[in-house]
């Protein structure tokens, strides 16, 4: 199907979780991302799919490892405060190598915070979602188009590494209209072995724990999923490279800020500047190899973000001090201006110009 | 012997039979008996420390089951005819 | 031609339980295996597994078991049964596990009529962290940490589940059971077998409450604290059916 569509981003999110053969969506309303779920409710029944709405972002998650657990796909959609809730429940699908898809259309934190868009769950996503050593793959898109090629990824790499994924959004992405083309539909399938879908009689009882009381055992189960981690960080990372090879002052931003900092970028090599932006795909693994390339002819890093400094952290562990790493960031769901990016480069540039 | 006046049969008294490594000495089925005849057998203790039940006289026992009933860790089985 | 009485059900894996001696969960286990047994289903059922003592349930049970967190075993189990229909599912969770963190999801599935069993061990006391206050903890009730008795002025009041599900328009079969005597140990497993007939009837959700022991929290021999149950928790949870929508449906 090469028909363009103009779609709301939380809606192409829905569209795109269908076409990869999910029909089973558990969610719980929340702004800024209802309508993911309000739109799944009026998809799934006409496909034969599940819509369930939740008594909570906990109850959610739990009917996310339910269903996972038994191998069909699955996702549930919030944002921030209800990923805090679901912390737990993902620990547990993690801990139990259970695959799912977790959308988190980011709004301004902490607690209630606000409604307008934010990046402020980094640390959140790409290291302290739950309890214990762990990973998701997460993802954060730029446009719709982005989203809906993400969400396929996410979940063919959660199932292929028992995993789950999370594609981060945030409020701008999932209320903005873009044109999308949507993939090719697949069917679900039913060919997880390893799931808790009834043995017939045919083989051993299938149990999907997260418990392992011998130390042990235990070690040795988070051995062998950092192995898988290990080759997943060398071989899943994913980056967009932009007027970088030969930049000097080179900015980090993904997401809506990436869209942003493209913007100014563009309006500082008017002015003679050789700007350039690495934009992360891929949140975790964390895409060092594309940083690193670049460290030695860089003058500086300017990492952008919708937050008071998360990313920024990790562009300064790869960089590990070679040169200098800067901050930007506009928070409380405010959006920085092209503008206000430019006027960083130019700061970092030396002056004016 | 049982059976039927003037006429001699043979029934196989109820057999019982306990696990004594899963028995855990609980005296579940001790309570449960209608006739009192078991007990826990001080005589053995097993690889966990309790000492398992026993049946003190199998000429009383009328085959119920309450035993096995009342057992938590299917330790104990009777068979009968 | 013989009989044997006693013998461990298919469903029940060939392992030591590792409860406590004259624990009841022992019982119960045996009753849901036999259960599962007698209607064939142990091939397309899914059990649940709580937390608590009973976390180890997926040791004991032969069919497919998914873990879940603390409380959230409906929710769970509600994942499972709505991606797999034709499955059979329960959860098996004590007090806390149903009535104190995982109330919300209890009430919820309930409400739901969500197609599954409930077997609630109601013991009156959280056996696995050593013997602290439950939500069915009985008013004066010695436990850790009501260690003058339950107050419940401060403390609040026990919570009769059967009761507060019986109210909810979904809940198909909600029964107090018992397992002190042979004769409620046979009553129980006509309960459970009911529930399990329910759920593959699509009647709606089951809860089937067995007043239970901790002879170890409680303090006491298991036949002394058989007696305590009659004495002391069966006048505040007495058996019976609280709901029951029978063989013609939701009235």
């Amino acid at each position: 199907m090469a028909d363009k569509v103009l779609m709301k981003g939380n809606e192409a999110i829905a569209e795109a979780a269908i076409a990869a053969g999910c029909r089973h969506f558990f969610g719980y309303p929340i702004t800024p991302q209802t309508e993911v779920a309000a739109y799944m409710s009026k998809r799934m029944p006409k496909i034969g799919g599940v819509y369930l709405q939740a008594e909570s972002e906990v109850a959610s998650i739990n009917m996310v490892l339910g269903a996972g657990a038994a191998g069909v796909r699955v996702m549930t959609s919030t944002s921030s405060p209800g990923i805090s809730l679901m912390s737990e429940g993902i620990s547990y699908i993690a801990g139990s190598d259970v695959p799912c898809l977790i959308v988190n259309v980011e709004r301004g934190g902490p607690g209630l915070g606000g409604i307008q868009p934010s990046q402020s769950d980094y640390f959140q996503a790409t290291k302290a979602t739950g309890h214990g050593d762990f990973h998701m793959l997460v993802f954060a898109p730029s446009t719709v188009q982005e989203t809906v090629d993400l969400i396929s990824d996410a979940f063919d790499l959660g199932d292929k590494y028992r995993m789950p994924t999370m594609i981060l959004s945030d409020g701008l992405l999932g209320q903005m209209m873009e044109p999308v083309v949507l993939p090719e539909p697949k069917d679900p399938t039913d060919n997880k072995d390893w799931a808790a879908k009834g043995h017939q009689g045919k083989r051993p009882h299938n149990v999907v724990n997260s418990l392992y009381i011998d130390p042990k055992e235990l070690e040795d189960l988070n051995f062998k999923r950092f192995e898988k981690y290990k080759q997943i960080m060398e071989t899943e990372q994913r980056a967009e490279e932009y007027l970088v090879d030969d930049a000097d002052i080179i900015i980090v931003a993904f997401g809506a800020s990436s869209r942003i900092s493209h913007s100014a970028v563009d309006m500082a090599r008017k002015q003679g500047i050789k700007a350039g932006l690495i934009r992360p795909i891929t949140l975790w693994p964390f895409p060092e190899k594309f940083i690193k390339k670049h460290v030695g002819h860089a003058k500086a890093f300017l990492s952008v973000e919708m937050n008071m400094g998360q990313m920024v952290e990790d562009v300064k562990m790869v960089v590990a001090n070679q040169k200098p790493v800067h901050f930007y960031g506009r928070t409380g769901g405010i959006v920085p201006t092209p503008k206000e990016v430019f006027e960083q480069i130019v700061k970092i540039n030396g002056g004016d110009c | 012997m049982l059976g039927r006046p003037g006429k001699r049969q043979v029934i196989e008294l109820p057999k019982v039979n306990v696990d004594n490594e899963r028995c855990k000495g609980c005296e579940m089925c001790v309570i449960a008996c209608p006739k009192e005849i078991l007990a826990l057998d001080h005589t053995i203790t097993n690889s966990k420390g309790y000492h398992p039940a026993h049946i003190t006289d199998e000429s009383k026992c009328i085959g119920c089951g309450s035993c096995t009933i009342m057992c938590p860790d299917c330790a104990i089985k009777v068979e009968v005819e | 031609m013989s009989k044997v009485m006693g013998e461990r059900p298919k469903a029940l894996l060939d392992v030591p339980l590792h409860y406590c001696p004259g624990c009841t969960h022992g019982i119960v286990h045996r009753l849901v295996a036999e259960v599962i047994d007698e209607l064939g289903i142990e091939g397309k059922t899914v059990g649940i597994a709580s937390v608590g003592c009973s976390v180890f349930t997926y040791n004991y049970f032969g069919c497919d078991m998914v873990q879940a967190p603390h409380g959230r075993a409906p929710a769970v189990a509600t994942g499972v049964k709505r991606a797999r229909p034709d499955n059979v599912v329960f959860t098996y969770q004590g007090d806390g596990d149903l009535a104190a963190i995982g109330m919300g999801e209890t009430v919820h599935a309930a409400a739901r009529g969500e197609n599954i069993v409930a077997i609630f061990i109601n013991n009156a006391i959280y056996g696995m962290t050593g013997g602290q206050m439950a939500p069915t903890t009985l008013p004066g009730q010695v436990t850790q940490t009501t260690p003058y008795g339950r107050d419940t002025s401060v403390a609040g009041n026990p919570i009769r589940v059967c009761e507060l599900l019986s109210s909810v328009k979904g809940v198909a079969l909600a029964q107090r059971v018992t397992v002190d005597s042979v004769k409620n140990v046979k009553a129980a497993k006509k309960a459970i077998k009911k529930a399990f007939e329910y759920q593959m009837a699509g009647k709606g959700y089951c809860i089937i409450e067995v007043v239970s022991t901790c002879p170890t929290n409680w303090g006491m021999s298991p036949a002394d604290a058989l007696q305590w149950l009659r004495d002391n928790m069966l006048p505040y949870y007495p058996l019976g059916v609280y709901k029951d929508v029978g063989e013609e449906g939701e009235q």
